[in-house]
């Protein structure tokens, strides 16, 4: 019984081996044939002629299935699409996924010559499935943003690198269920990997709530909550560095509650109440898990006519610190409260909105930190701090701005940074963007104990590859 | 300095708690009216079309306003939080400013998927929907498909129609007015087609140069040929080397017309019809683009009439 099993496997093995292998065999004896009649040059004339014949009878066939797709297409196209709920939940879609639904079902149809001779269009497509593609659809949209930065020029307190590829953010955003959505962003570093925010939004809650669960860049004035590449300058406002984090400022694990207020017509105002972990850079601690911080925010936002708005906040922080660790002290006792008030006004006129816009923005901080005096003893620090911002789109590719910063230091309020900005953007495409800033500083020496002066120049260059989601305005 | 975590607590609690106090005075609804908002402006003429006096219809976007580029200022948040439905152009114009707008909204009912959330381009006939590799290379390519669909008054029929289902869905008693709201509109529509047909018909064929993709579905209708663009693609603006091969190409094709929507600066086609003895006409592609383009039938009236014009002084 085996034994005849076996020999109609083996026929059927020989047969596809065959029939594999039959379609080479012309191409094998074609080679040959010039060699061999290489003087011949009649031979090879006809054979020109036959297959230039050839090429001509594919040229009329792809013509015409070009044709009967586009009739298929169009046809299509009017009929509503039962596919959209899913597009739309990834708004993104991967590329030659979505005519699918036309050419896929065309395909089949095709004589067999088409496929090798058609467009790499037809050829594209063919080689989704349709179940892979609608798999595709439901892919979060994937982004990422490199941020190049360079620097020339004397700067002996916070020396930058002369080039580097400061972070690659990449960003993963997608609609979750019809109750939630999620936005998470990876930012690659020179030295590591972090998740510079990854959190789920409840959407669908009752009573207006929005609920925001995860890690977040804290409600906590304007700045704060801004990415890196959405910033007006290629670096941050020394008031953050001195005040609140540096670069990734108060960014924690937490929740965040939001909710529109009652407020006079016209007006939108919003609150904020947020409760973090307690571990932001070097702003808070937590030494316990006690040791929560809390953010809270308020916003009213008024347009004063269709181009020009006002947006005002005020923020309160609050969370332990790092100042008694390795101290006999209790480190609970130690906390700090971070204020802030922030003003932004806003131009741009509908009409010409992508050619002309100004803003001017400015931030006042205020620190109240918990710390170890010198002489060991308990005390407060009270530090100020601010920048004011102005940027002005004088056409559709450039931008002028420019920044004036002053700020105390956090665990030493009698030393006060100053410095100024010059910043001019460029924009190949909505896509790229290319950054100047020259950069002056006043700035405390601690290990000469005096001030010294920084004058740097900065160069940037941002690139954006895939759907990157809109940031909230 | 030991109560320190109490008072965190304390003060979580008590602002969680204040938010949650703040809904009680809010929800005053006794409105029978549908609460509708648009992306655009045709949405909302089309809408009002069908709803009438049984809705409330207010646009985010104005007329005259690049609808790719709109603020996601929080004065629409306090519109789209009330809105019951949510009409969207969809294929992505609005993905720069619509997607934090809903989501920030807090209402389910606008959702992404949610019943108030409605495509119009599902209704509607797409044209341009690029194949194979889409890439950047090609400027601010739309992967779903040219979304200035409205500009054909076909497609505004089938909106019309697919407004007029949803919003018997959501308000049943008032089905019989929403079809005969809609049945006016598709008679009217028909008539008003002709007569821009037949205003359009001695231009057939006519081959114009346009600013920016706006109007593939325009052109279709009433039988235009679209030869170039100011853009040297789709979202990048003009450069020396495209608006001199514009110049050769309009030159050899003896094209005289350069529509421009109103959001664009007029100084490159002014420089292009200088060169080529053409001319510029400022068409709206929205309604409200001007002051008297109210609805959706004075849209193309006013088109209709802007390009006939120009027709006839290049001729």
């Amino acid at each position: 019984m085996k034994r005849f099993s076996v020999l109609p496997l083996l026929v059927l093995f020989a047969a596809t081996v065959y029939a594999q292998e039959r379609p080479a065999a012309p191409e094998g004896s074609g080679k040959e044939t010039p060699s061999a009649g290489g003087s011949a040059g009649t031979v090879e004339e006809t054979r020109m002629k036959a297959l230039e014949d050839q090429v001509r009878t594919l040229a009329e066939q792809v013509a015409l299935l070009r044709g009967e797709l586009k009739e298929f297409r169009d046809a299509n196209s009017v009929r509503p699409r039962p596919a959209d709920q899913v597009l739309l939940a990834s708004s993104h879609v991967e590329p030659g996924t979505l005519p699918t639904s036309a050419p896929v079902s065309a395909v089949p149809s095709a004589p067999e010559p088409a496929p090798s001779a058609a467009s790499p269009q037809v050829a594209q497509t063919q080689s989704y499935g349709g179940a892979t593609s609608n798999a595709k659809l439901l892919n979060p949209d994937i982004s990422l943003i490199g941020d190049f930065i360079g620097t020339a020029g004397r700067n002996t307190i916070s020396p930058s690198r002369s080039l580097e590829l400061h972070e690659s953010e990449v960003g993963m955003q997608a609609i979750i269920d019809p109750y939630a959505r999620a936005d998470v962003f990876i930012s690659f570093g020179e030295e590591g990997v972090n998740v510079e925010e990854g959190y789920v939004t409840f959407t669908a809650l009752p009573a207006g709530l929005l609920l925001k669960v995860g890690k977040m860049r804290a409600e906590f004035g304007k700045v704060n909550t801004i990415h890196n590449h959405a910033l007006p300058f290629i670096d941050r406002p020394l008031v953050t560095n001195n005040l609140v984090g540096g670069e990734d400022g108060i960014d924690d694990a937490g929740i965040s509650l939001s909710r529109f207020l009652p407020a006079p017509k016209n007006w939108f105002f919003q609150g904020t109440a947020q409760v973090y972990r307690g571990d932001s850079s070097n702003v808070f601690t937590a030494n316990q898990r006690q040791d929560v911080s809390v953010v809270g925010h308020l916003r009213l936002y008024r347009d004063l006519g269709e181009s020009t708005n006002i947006d005002l906040g005020g923020s309160y922080a609050r969370g332990h610190n790092n100042a008694a660790i390795g101290t006999t002290f209790n480190p609970d006792a130690f906390v700090t409260n971070l204020y802030s008030a922030d003003a932004t006004l806003r131009w741009k006129p509908l009409r010409r909105a992508i050619y002309h816009s100004f803003l001017f923005r400015t931030e006042l901080f205020w620190s109240a930190r918990d710390q170890l005096s010198p002489l060991n003893i308990f005390e407060t620090q009270h530090a100020f701090g601010l920048y004011s911002s102005a940027e002005y789109r004088v056409n559709r590719r450039w931008t002028v701005g420019g920044r004036f910063d002053r700020s105390a230091r956090a665990a030493n309020a009698s030393l006060t940074d100053t410095g100024f900005s010059g910043i001019l953007t460029y924009w190949p495409s909505e896509f790229s963007q290319i950054r100047g800033q020259y950069r002056y500083g006043h700035l405390w020496d601690i290990t000469n104990t005096r001030f010294t002066n920084a004058n740097e120049f900065l160069f940037q260059f941002l690139f954006v590859m895939g759907a990157h989601g809109a940031h909230p305005f | 300095m030991h109560n320190a975590n109490r008072y965190t607590r304390l003060f979580a609690l008590l602002t969680a708690l204040s938010l949650l106090c703040a809904t009680c005075p809010l929800e005053a609804r006794a409105e029978s009216k549908l609460n509708i908002m648009t992306a655009t402006t045709d949405l909302a003429a089309l809408a009002q079309e069908v709803g009438g006096d049984r809705v409330e219809v207010e646009s985010i976007a104005r007329g005259y306003q690049d609808p790719h580029f709109v603020e996601a200022k929080p004065s629409f948040l306090l519109k789209l939080r009330k809105a019951d439905l949510l009409i969207v152009v969809g294929l992505e114009l609005e993905i720069g400013w619509l997607p934090p707008l809903i989501s920030q909204s807090t209402n389910p009912k606008i959702q992404v998927g949610a019943p108030g959330y409605f495509d119009a381009s599902r209704f509607a006939k797409i044209l341009e929907i690029p194949t194979g590799v889409v890439t950047r290379a090609e400027g601010d390519v739309h992967p779903l498909g040219n979304p200035h669909y409205w500009l054909d008054p076909e497609n505004g029929l089938r909106i019309a129609k697919g407004i007029q289902n949803k919003l018997s869905e959501m308000r049943p008693n008032d089905a019989a007015y929403f079809a005969q709201r809609y049945d006016s509109f598709e008679q009217r529509i028909k008539q008003a087609d002709e007569k821009w047909l037949a205003a359009m018909k001695p231009y057939a064929g006519r081959k114009i140069v346009t600013y920016h993709r706006s109007w593939p579905n325009f052109a279709e209708h009433f039988h235009l040929d679209v030869v170039g663009y100011v853009e040297p693609r789709p979202g990048i603006p003009p450069s020396p080397q495209h608006t001199v091969e514009l110049i050769g190409l309009m030159r050899r094709d003896g094209v005289k017309i350069i529509a421009v929507e109103p959001y664009f600066d007029l100084k490159t086609p002014n420089a292009v019809a200088r060169e080529t003895g053409g001319k510029v006409v400022v068409l709206m592609p929205s309604v409200g683009g001007e002051k008297e383009i109210t609805d959706y039938f004075k849209l193309f009236d006013y088109d209709i009439a802007k390009l006939k014009q120009a027709f006839d002084e290049t001729k």
